[in-house]
């Protein structure tokens, strides 16, 4: 199926899809969109499929149709669908912020914002990732700290200070209080939110050179298995049980990854994005190796990717 | 000094310039910053008001709209750049015209949706703006049309007429609208505009739709109905140039002089006298000047006016005869007071062939290089432009193409794409790209690392240096070092590397202690950077060591930062009183070869010239250290010696 393109007046940065409740048999047909690099951002919702308005003609208009939308303060750096309603942003501006979506998509508001809750002494820093698991959020910016919320509570819950000499890129929930960062030296840190002290509970990374990882994603059935992606766009997969070594290494992409993501309800499927231009879909065909590949080259440089669950 | 070709237009700044202040300026990438000076023609000086202000030249680059065009006109731009050179010109000529229309159409696209915002708004001035934008998009069509038809299309005689019917067909739509109205009143015949939409059909050579409204009226009087018969049998019996026909152009020509003949025939034979209207349309189909110019109001345009009169005189007209007849029209319509305004002098321009001086009116005439940097580059393709150099190296196209690019850097987010029309200016994008890709504002790492990817790709090795450099400054003044090392290591600054390295030796010595140890631990190859990276990660080990209890292995190491030179002389003092407890275990580690050495090591310190700018208090600590170690050393020497000479039973 050949993809559809449509011209919009901003540069997106995170797009994903908006959850829908598991007894609804029907493919997502809501996303979201975050914009970067403008003057004014904004976070946009955005319809496909029969939500969306037909024209004249009666015929099936496949093109996204704006719903609505929500000024930004800062460039969005990562999005997130805490659930059905509440979407989180991650922004350039080191605020971190809670927008509320209407029931019937027609409205979309700021409800909290934790405004610099990265950032340095004397200076705002970006919020490089957000991670949701209702109702806990888990932030990382590039001051190198780990920060930990609860959805409904104003106040921070956990800091980790100083969690990392130099900028975290993302983070993913491993467990329910745990939590694996990349970082642009090239390690895998882990985090457990039950212990008191501030220091990880393990450190993972590559022996040879420490290319800056961007990416990571949690397999849907096995804690212990992630997949990363980096600056040289090398594909990693991980068993973090295991130690040091990643038990597969893939040369994906001739540029950097920028998101990777396991398919959730099909996880033999690999997707992943890069500044190179392609977009390329994996699969496993047997056990843990990862052979076949097809490739969907994409006119400008993806900045994201995120697939619809399919049910059953 | 050049000679200005138009007077410059004088913009108002508000609250500048009053009190009879000079106003100072500077030039930047895209915009103009003015400020008042002090100084002041007469009287006393006074300090000026304290604002900067900035003027910005092109207000169309910050339009939300009208960035859809930006966006996918460079798409258009990369595509046509991508054709290659060595397929026959018959299908490049196709390939052309097609990309042409891709253009127009996104033009058009554009222009419907700042209609339909202009429609839709509330707000007064932003609806005239939209407005204003929309007539001007209309305009750039109208001359881009023209163009293709003219120059990338270059149709021979016969076909010429079609496309520019085609063309004023295309821009002059109200006739379609008003024929709808017509058609669909309850009596057509006795619409007020009845006629007027006839005699539009007519004049646009649209003779079979004028014919099926005609019939609306045939019906009605039955006892004028053979006059109606004539009209529809001249019209229907209009000869039609067809290109892709057996018939060629000559016989066309004879058979459109016996029609026109008979029309003629028509005339004298005053025919149509009972009907004035028909009277006039016969007049129209003979081609008569001056009933043609009677029909300004419906015409409109003097182009139209051209084609209609060129349609009705000389459907066979040939594409280097065309400016007379255009000069001529333009007189005709507009008369002998009325001045043209810039849109026709284009057109004019046009059709007399005349590309460069089309280029250079447009440019002149629009505040955004868009519109003649495409068309240039698009006829640069078709081989149409000349090469004479201008003054400063390049050739037109490649001009017109970097001032555009410019000025889409100056953008917040438009940059990305004016890297890729650098790129393909061949003799000046590089430079161009490598002076402007330093000057991207860098706010978050990741935009920081596009940058770097597009630097990297074309190996601007000096831009990336310069921008790692920036990049690990920003993180070190904010203490965040190891994203710092992640910099210089991406650059291969060594220079960088040895910066941070003499940091982390600061920290230690003023706190006692390493911080950031995950980075410190884990540096692995990229320790060999620099010298002094590489004392700070083998330190480092020494330490973790000694905290293991291997002693004989962190003395070894302590030994060989010592004697293979690793260490900076600075700290060599420092190492050796990290050898102290060593010297000190109950357990003889150094052997007495290694005892040696640092004894000479010690020693070497010592007969180096003493720091002047010690006191008396730090002289003090510094022998007693030094008297302190001679012993530790000496003893251990001893009981090494005792060790090494015991045979063990």
């Amino acid at each position: 199926m050949d993809p559809i393109a449509k011209y919009i007046s901003q540069k997106i940065s995170k797009t994903r899809w908006r959850p829908i409740s598991p007894a609804l048999l029907q493919q997502p047909e809501v996303f979201a969109t975050g914009s970067w690099d403008n003057e004014n951002n904004s976070v946009s919702i955005w319809s496909v499929g029969e939500h969306g308005v037909s024209n004249t003609d009666g015929e099936f208009d496949e093109e996204p149709q704006l719903l609505c939308a929500s000024q930004h303060d800062g460039d969005v750096m990562d999005l997130q669908f805490l659930d059905q309603d509440r979407l989180v942003s991650a922004s350039s501006s080191g605020a971190v912020m809670i927008f509320k979506l209407q029931p019937d998509c027609q409205a979309l508001s700021l409800a909290h914002v934790w405004e610099r809750a990265h950032r340095y002494s004397c200076d705002n820093t970006p919020c490089t990732a957000v991670v949701c698991r209702s109702p806990e959020l888990v932030s990382v910016g590039e001051d190198g700290r780990v920060t930990l919320y609860k959805a409904d509570q104003t106040e921070v819950v956990r800091v980790i200070e100083n969690a990392d000499s130099s900028t975290i890129h993302a983070v993913t929930f491993l467990r329910t209080t745990e939590v694996l960062t990349v970082n642009s030296i090239g390690q895998l840190k882990m985090w457990d939110f039950r212990q008191q002290s501030d220091s990880p509970a393990q450190i993972l990374s590559l022996t040879g050179d420490r290319v800056p990882l961007h990416c990571v994603d949690k397999h849907p059935n096995q804690q212990h298995i992630v997949a990363t992606g980096g600056q040289d766009g090398m594909l990693c997969i991980w068993d973090v049980r295991q130690g040091n070594t990643p038990f597969s290494l893939i040369e994906a992409h001739s540029a950097e990854m920028w998101e990777v993501h396991f398919h959730p309800s099909n996880p033999s499927h690999l997707f992943t994005c890069s500044e190179d231009g392609s977009l390329l879909h994996w699969e496993t065909t047997s056990g843990s190796d990862m052979s076949t590949l097809l490739q969907i080259p994409v006119a400008a440089q993806p900045d994201t990717v995120c697939q619809q669950p399919r049910c059953a | 000094m050049e000679e200005v070709d138009v007077e410059p237009s004088t913009t108002l700044i508000p609250s500048a310039g009053f009190h009879r202040k000079h106003l100072g300026f500077e030039w930047g990438p895209g915009d103009l910053l003015v400020y008042e000076t002090n100084y002041k023609l007469q009287g006393p000086r006074s300090a000026g008001s304290p604002f900067v202000h900035i003027v910005r030249r092109d207000e169309d680059i910050c339009s939300p709209i009208l960035r859809k065009l930006f966006n996918e006109s460079h798409l258009i731009f990369v595509g046509l750049q991508k054709i290659k050179e060595d397929i026959p010109s018959k299908n490049k000529k196709s390939q052309f015209v097609s990309i042409s229309k891709n253009y127009r159409s996104v033009i058009r696209a554009c222009m419907e949706e700042l209609q339909q915002n202009a429609v839709s708004t509330q707000n007064g001035s932003l609806a005239s703006q939209y407005g204003d934008q929309v007539s001007i998009l209309l305009a750039i069509e109208l001359i881009w049309n023209l163009c293709e038809v003219l120059f990338i299309d270059t149709a021979p005689a016969g076909s010429l007429l079609l496309h520019l019917l085609d063309w004023v067909r295309l821009h002059k739509s109200d006739v379609d609208a008003r024929a709808r109205e017509v058609l669909q009143s309850d009596s057509p015949a006795q619409h007020q505009s009845y006629w007027d939409v006839v005699i539009s059909l007519v004049l646009q050579g649209r003779t079979d739709e004028a014919r099926q409204v005609l019939s609306k009226q045939a019906s009605l009087r039955e006892e004028s109905s053979s006059v109606f018969k004539s009209m529809d049998g001249l019209l229907q019996t209009m000869p039609i140039f067809n290109p892709t026909g057996t018939q060629t152009l000559t016989e066309f020509e004879v058979k459109w002089r016996h029609w026109h003949e008979e029309c003629d025939r028509c005339l004298q034979e005053n025919t149509f006298a009972s009907n004035r209207h028909l009277e006039t349309i016969c007049k129209i189909l003979v081609g008569d000047e001056d009933t043609l110019l009677e029909q300004k109001e419906l015409l409109s345009t003097w182009y139209h006016f051209l084609v209609t009169r060129l349609l009705f005189t000389h459907p066979t007209i040939k594409p280097p005869d065309l400016h007379y007849y255009a000069q001529s029209s333009m007189n005709m319509f507009l008369g002998p007071r009325a001045s043209p305004e810039p849109l026709d002098i284009i057109l004019l321009s046009a059709f007399e062939f005349d590309l460069h001086q089309v280029i250079k009116d447009c440019s002149i005439a629009l505040n955004n290089w868009w519109f003649v940097a495409h068309l240039t580059d698009l006829l640069d393709h078709c081989k149409l432009l000349q090469s004479h150099n201008l003054h400063f190296g390049s050739n037109l196209r490649e001009f017109l193409v970097l001032e555009y690019a410019s000025g889409l850097f100056t953008h917040h987010s438009l940059w990305q794409l004016a890297v890729d029309y650098f790129d393909h200016c061949p003799e000046f994008g590089r430079v161009y790209l490598e002076l402007q890709i330093e000057r991207v504002p860098l706010d978050t790492e990741r935009k920081a690392i596009k940058v770097l990817r597009i630097c990297e790709d074309r190996q601007m090795s000096e831009q990336v240096r310069s921008i790692c450099k920036i990049m690990a400054k920003r993180a070190l003044r904010n203490n965040r070092l190891g994203s710092a090392l992640s910099w210089s290591i991406r650059a291969k600054d060594a220079a960088f590397a040895t910066l941070i390295s003499e940091r982390f030796l600061q920290d230690y010595s003023n706190k006692g202690s390493f911080t950031d140890l995950d980075l410190l631990d884990n540096l692995g190859p990229a320790m060999l950077l620099s010298d002094r990276l590489t004392f700070l990660g083998k330190y480092r080990e020494f330490h973790r060591l000694y905290g293991e209890k291997r002693f004989s292995e962190a003395a070894r190491l302590l030994l060989s930062l010592m004697t293979a030179k690793i260490a900076p002389r600075s700290l060599w003092m420092t190492l050796l009183t990290d050898a102290l407890p060593l010297l000190e275990q109950k357990e003889v580690i150094f052997s007495v070869d290694q005892t040696y050495e640092l004894m000479s090591c010690l020693e070497e310190l010592n007969s180096g010239t003493k720091d002047s700018n010690l006191t008396d208090q730090d002289e003090d600590i510094e022998s007693t250290k030094t008297e302190l170690l001679r012993l530790a050393l000496a003893r251990n020497l001893t009981m090494a010696i005792v060790k090494e000479g015991t045979i063990e039973t």
